[in-house]
């Protein structure tokens, strides 16, 4: 009974239950035929919405107003400019790969630069930051498809000991995030500064070093997982991070971070993820039309916070 | 009355200085748009944006946010476009009910102390759900009165700008002078503070979303009013420009400090600046990024202007 009683207050605990749920009927209907497929498909989709998931849920630890909506146009901007950049060539992946984070450690110094200098709030803030970068991605990809190298593009689509390789990459990542938040200073701190900035301030927390490395930290991932993201795919295009930005923030929420800011936490992002990705397909197996299918996916979206939600009242 | 102003006409003085340097520079490049036509082309989209705008105001004066608004305005011009024109009543039930859909999301906010970031969210997947049902394909034609209202040449100033100045007043006159608006924007403020004092949280947040929601459905119809057909993705920027329009405006995502003036103002200035950029024939590659750099600088104005009131303050 305490156990039970124990799940029951994770955070966690709802976003894992209904991406069971989820996936459990849609196994059902097939006749449990495509268990391996579906579950792999759904580690590899949900490994890019982990990766920036993450990068958001640090953000919007900070407390309210914090939000990276750059996310998108900085996925699309990193796997654009990495893909030219190794142009179809297995030596040139390390140098790529570095050139993505280096893109993301400069949007994430531009969207701090702008919050603090300018003072902007950073919803503002990294809106027109993503205005910016989104034209530089049209600029660089004038329209051309590059494919990925070979070596990454097999990569990046294949599986080791039967689970998907990028899902490992995320994995990777999360275990960094969960320990950078439950064990080292730095966590301590944004979950200060999402609690309340003037007491972190008082209490001696380096405010706006913090702030900045999380806002770089977001957009360095958000850069990792376009590289991962157009490699996976075959070639960048420049819609491709459109989806993630509603979809970053829905992981984070839905996983059990506090809107409001201060508590955050790592397993959720991953149920949310897994979540997110079975009802789509879940209502593809039933065989529903377009419309139905966003109209269920936002009523189960609004279930789940109803079920799970209510633990803070008062809470924005 | 006192000489020096306010802090509520500081807050409006930025964003009308703004707006009124964007305009000069559109006029220093194309003389020809100082005319009656001229306005009216560089305002016309403005007339729906500054709708959406107030509505997205309502809502973040309660502290909450909607990131469903322009999922809304484009299930509200799917409405307009066939229901609305075929099978009037029809149409006017749709519209009351998704209203009362919005009154109903502020009261299960409230009750469960959601976050609306999450709920408008989901919602915002039912809304886009429900247009791809009423239009897979873009189509539906706007019905006459409407396409007439928002086409008529009324004397002195063009339509767009009539319009702007009357939403601005009507919005002032609920959210600033009227007892609701105060009610609601206490809740931004301090939400305890209108519990003691006895009032229903309750009943004001339903009204502030009840609201928003006539304001966006108001939007929807006049965005059809303009474009003549709708389609299940036409007004999905507005969510994002809704609420840059409210910052722009000179208000502020907590403690229920709005202002509608401003936030019509601010949509107006967003409007003109896309206007702005075509005539300086911006490289197309660098249009967003240039609408990106406009947003930056006007909000930097901003930030001078405030450290000027702040030092005539501490004189």
């Amino acid at each position: 009974m305490r156990i039970v009683d124990r799940l029951s207050r994770a955070p966690w605990i709802w976003s894992w239950l209904a991406a069971f749920l989820v996936w459990f009927a849609t196994i059902m209907v097939t006749g449990g035929a495509s268990t391996l497929g579906l579950s792999q498909a759904a580690l590899t989709f949900a490994a890019f919405s982990i990766i920036v998931g993450i990068g958001q849920m640090f953000v919007i630890t900070l407390g309210p107003g914090n939000i990276d909506l750059s996310i998108p146009a900085t996925m699309t901007l990193a796997g654009t400019v990495a893909l030219k950049l190794m142009n179809v060539d297995n030596a040139m992946i390390l140098p790529g790969l570095a050139t993505a984070i280096l893109i993301g450690i400069g949007i994430g110094l531009s969207n701090y630069a702008l919050i603090k200098a300018l003072r902007i709030p950073p919803i503002i803030a990294t809106l027109s930051m993503s205005f910016i970068i989104q034209s530089a991605a049209i600029w660089t990809n004038r329209g051309l498809r590059i494919k990925p190298p070979n070596f990454l593009a097999d990569f990046t689509t294949s599986t080791t000991l039967g689970v998907p390789n990028v899902s490992l990459v995320a994995l990777v990542i999360s275990v960094a995030a969960w320990f950078l938040l439950e064990k080292t200073v730095y966590g301590r701190w944004i979950s200060a500064i999402g609690q309340s900035m003037p007491a972190a301030r008082m209490a001696g927390v380096p405010v706006d070093g913090t702030r900045f490395v999380t806002y770089v930290l977001s957009a360095v991932l958000a850069s990792l997982a376009g590289y991962l993201l157009a490699c996976f795919s075959g070639g960048a295009a420049l819609n491709m991070g459109t989806e993630y930005l509603l979809m970053s923030i829905a992981v984070v929420v839905l996983g059990g971070t506090a809107v409001a800011g201060g508590d955050s936490n790592v397993p959720g992002i991953w149920g949310a993820s897994l979540f997110m990705f079975l009802v789509v397909s879940m209502l593809n197996t039933y065989g529903l039309g377009a419309g139905i299918r966003l109209i269920m996916t936002g009523l189960i979206i609004i279930s789940v916070i109803m079920l799970a939600g209510g633990r803070q009242p008062g809470a924005r | 009355m006192r000489l020096t102003p306010s802090t509520d006409a500081i807050r409006l003085a930025i964003p009308a200085l703004s707006l009124t340097v964007l305009l000069a520079a559109v006029f220093w490049l194309q003389p020809r748009a100082m005319s009656y036509i001229g306005l009216n082309l560089l305002f016309n989209l403005a007339v729906p944006i500054a709708l959406a705008t107030i509505a997205q105001m309502l809502i973040m004066s309660v502290n909450d946010l909607d990131l469903a608004m322009g999922t809304f305005v484009s299930f509200v011009a799917c409405v307009t476009a066939t229901f609305l024109r075929d099978d009037p009543l029809v149409g006017v039930l749709i519209l009351a009910g998704s209203v009362a859909v919005y009154a109903m999301l502020g009261v299960v906010i409230h009750l469960r102390g959601l976050p609306s970031i999450v709920v408008s969210l989901g919602m915002s997947f039912v809304w886009a759900g429900l247009a791809v049902l009423l239009l897979p394909a873009p189509g539906g034609q706007a019905p006459e009165w409407i396409r007439s209202l928002m086409t008529m040449k009324p004397p002195l100033a063009p339509m767009a700008i009539v319009a702007s100045i009357l939403i601005a007043i009507v919005a002032h006159l609920i959210v600033m002078r009227s007892s609701l608006g105060v009610l609601i924007r206490g809740i931004g403020g301090n939400q305890r503070s209108v519990e003691r004092a006895g009032w229903s949280v309750l009943a004001a947040r339903a009204a502030a979303y009840g609201l928003a929601g006539v304001f966006a459905v108001l939007a929807g119809i006049a965005l059809v009013g303009l474009t003549t057909s709708a389609d299940a993705n036409i007004a999905l920027r507005y969510t994002l420009l809704s609420i840059a329009g409210v910052i722009l405006g000179g208000g502020e995502f907590i403690g229920g400090r709005v202002s509608p003036i401003g936030a019509v103002i601010g949509a107006l200035t967003l409007t003109l600046a896309g206007s702005f950029l075509s005539f300086l024939r911006i490289w197309p590659d660098w249009q967003i990024g240039a609408q990106g750099a406009i947003l930056i600088i006007v909000l930097a104005l901003r930030l001078l202007l405030n450290r000027l009131e702040y030092r005539e303050k501490r004189r």
